[in-house]
């Protein structure tokens, strides 16, 4: 009796094993419950070459038993054909990625619970093949979201073309700024201009890199020397051009230097070594912090402070939002800072992109409104309707 | 031209990477790194420009002697060192150029960065004088928060930490979110007006 009860776990175990595997196969007497329901489907919204194995827990795999430590995945590219080892997945997952597919080759896959030394394996899942996608269905809510915008923007920008006066909300930092540049021409003093510690490739330092075109413009026609230290070797090229075009635009090109806009060191603190070493030596008038800012934010902020300067920053970095409000006279925050070259420009079209801005912001208040009270009442289907991918 | 070509190459590449953001299919899913790796070798090339400056500037300051010339010696020596040093030993652990950034570089950025210490407590001694509604608010938020972060507040009341939590997770989360918003629309807003040209400041003005 007990021979054949031995005869039969070992013919099971060894049925359960691939031929290519080399585990080993033991007379134990406990297999752990094969996982079931073993589905593989296609990684949604990828560029292919994943596909995505699920399976239900083996019965087995409970805290209090060591019969499954984890989950061998296998697959083949026949039915019938050889299955190899491709991953495992610790106790307790029912998930697997095989990012190592073909796109447009079928694959079959099966699982094994295992507690290290025997296996028992899964029936083998449907036919799937792997294939990118030419529309990532995640971001439908986005996608909605930017053409809405967009088309906002685009909507008032025509209506600003055809002559349509547009009100603009005031802001008081930029209503300072004709201020702080005639403050500091007032005083026989210099205008210092930093575009934050980051590349041309952040929004910021672009919005940065615009601003200082609309104040050089100003710092030209009052005939105030404008100093711009810069992070960034790319920063320096673009701020120089633009301060060239603002004092060629104001008839004062003969006044433009370019020393006056120099690189300091890509490095954050010596950066900002560098900027609080002219602060104290050349004493500005009026400085203006626009673009991206890490820690330095207050050591700038507070050098300047101690200078005497007035101060106006703008940032879309809200931990150094602070920092800029206790140590400067005027701060743009966050969406300030994009609106500002509009702002002082005062071209309709460009004003007129910024109608449509605030219409955008109108709009998802009135969402983020409507989404409270629905989730508080229940209807939480507003979530997933606006979840992102 | 001079205008044209630079407004048509923001445009297209503009254009591309909005699509590339809803396309994950090939080629489309590859340009954003692709694109990157441009931007990496021109910020080297530029790198060039700012070292020429950087020496033009002070070889200038060195020739006409204003306030606080003698700055231009240290720095241009530095730079001499470290240049040569990392030419002929090279970069790597144990030679020279490795001791002198480790020794001088790095010490030096950390005493910049321990400024910010003393920086935080001027700028909260300003900020925290309760003279208006809001400067109280401010000021009786950041006690609870502080206090709530140290062993010390726990000590006072246990509540005192949970409070802090809430100041934490709510009001602000409530106020950083909406700074968010408000962002994430500035930069659609700023994106839109340069991809179709409308702002050209960066270029040349008008």
């Amino acid at each position: 009796m007990w021979l054949i009860l031995i005869l039969m776990v070992g013919i099971n175990v060894e049925a359960f094993d691939t031929p290519n595997e080399s585990s080993k196969i033991l007379s134990s007497s406990e297999l752990p419950v094969p996982p079931t329901e073993v589905l593989a489907k296609d990684k949604p919204n990828d560029v292919g070459g994943s596909i995505i194995v699920t399976w239900g827990k083996s019965a087995d795999d409970i805290e209090e038993n060591e019969l499954v430590k984890e989950y061998l995945v296998f697959r083949s590219g026949a039915l019938d054909g050889e299955f190899e080892l491709i991953g495992t997945a610790n106790k307790g997952f029912e998930k697997f990625v095989d990012g190592t597919t073909i796109d447009g080759t079928q694959y079959y896959y099966m699982v094994k619970a295992s507690d290290g030394v025997v296996h028992s394996q899964s029936a083998v899942s449907e036919a799937v093949n792997s294939s990118a996608q030419w529309f990532h269905t995640g971001r439908i809510s986005m996608l909605v979201a930017t053409v809405i915008i967009c088309f906002l923007i685009l909507w008032f920008i025509g209506k600003a073309k055809k002559g349509e006066e547009l009100y603009i909300r005031p802001i008081a930092g930029l209503e300072a700024v004709d201020d702080a540049v005639g403050r500091a021409t007032e005083m026989g003093k210099p205008i210092m201009y930093i575009p934050g510690i980051m590349d041309m490739d952040d929004i910021q330092t672009i919005a940065g890199v615009i601003i200082l075109g609309r104040v050089a413009r100003k710092a030209a026609q009052y005939e105030t020397p404008l100093l711009v230290p810069c992070c960034r070797s790319i920063v320096m090229s673009a701020a120089q051009e633009t301060v060239k075009e603002a004092y060629i635009a104001a008839g004062r090109s003969d006044a433009y230097d370019a020393d006056k806009i120099r690189y300091l060191t890509d490095d954050q603190f010596g950066y900002a070594a560098g900027v609080d070493g002219m602060m104290i030596r050349e004493k500005p008038g009026a400085i203006f912090y626009m673009g991206t800012f890490y820690a330095e934010s207050l050591i700038l902020a507070e050098t300047g402070h101690s200078t005497g300067a007035i101060q106006i920053a703008g940032t879309a970095m809200p931990s150094q939002l602070p920092f800029f409000i206790t140590a400067c006279d005027y701060t743009l925050i966050g969406e300030e800072l994009f609106a500002a070259s509009a702002y002082l420009s005062k071209e309709p079209l460009l004003l007129g992109s910024l109608k449509g801005q605030d219409m955008g912001k109108a709009i998802i208040i009135a969402i983020l409104i409507a989404g409270v009270i629905l989730a508080s009442l229940g209807f939480s289907n507003i979530i997933a309707l606006l979840a992102t991918g | 031209m001079k205008k044209e070509i630079p407004l048509l190459i923001t445009f297209i590449a503009g254009m591309v990477m909005i699509l590339q953001f809803f396309i994950p299919h090939r080629p489309f899913s590859d340009l954003q790194q692709l694109f990157n790796t441009w931007f990496l070798i021109i910020t080297v090339f530029a790198m060039i420009l700012g070292l020429g400056n950087l020496f033009k500037v002070h070889t200038k300051r060195l020739q006409r002697r204003p306030k606080g010339w003698w700055y231009s010696i240290v720095l241009l020596a530095g730079f001499a060192i470290m240049f040569t040093v990392g030419m002929v030993w090279g970069p790597a652990r144990g030679t020279p150029f490795d001791y002198l950034f480790w020794n001088v570089h790095i010490p030096m950025s950390s005493m910049m960065f321990a400024l910010l210490a003393f920086f935080v407590a001027s700028a909260s001694y300003r900020a925290f004088r309760a003279r208006t509604p809001e400067a109280t608010l401010l000021l009786v938020s950041a006690i609870l928060v502080m206090i709530g972060r140290v062993p010390l507040g726990n000590y006072i009341w246990n509540k005192l930490p949970l409070i802090g939590d809430w100041i934490m997770s709510y009001p602000n989360m409530a106020g950083q979110r909406a700074i968010m918003i408000g962002i994430a629309l500035g930069i659609v807003s700023t994106s839109l007006r340069i991809i179709l040209g409308i702002e050209r400041t960066y270029l040349s003005g008008k």
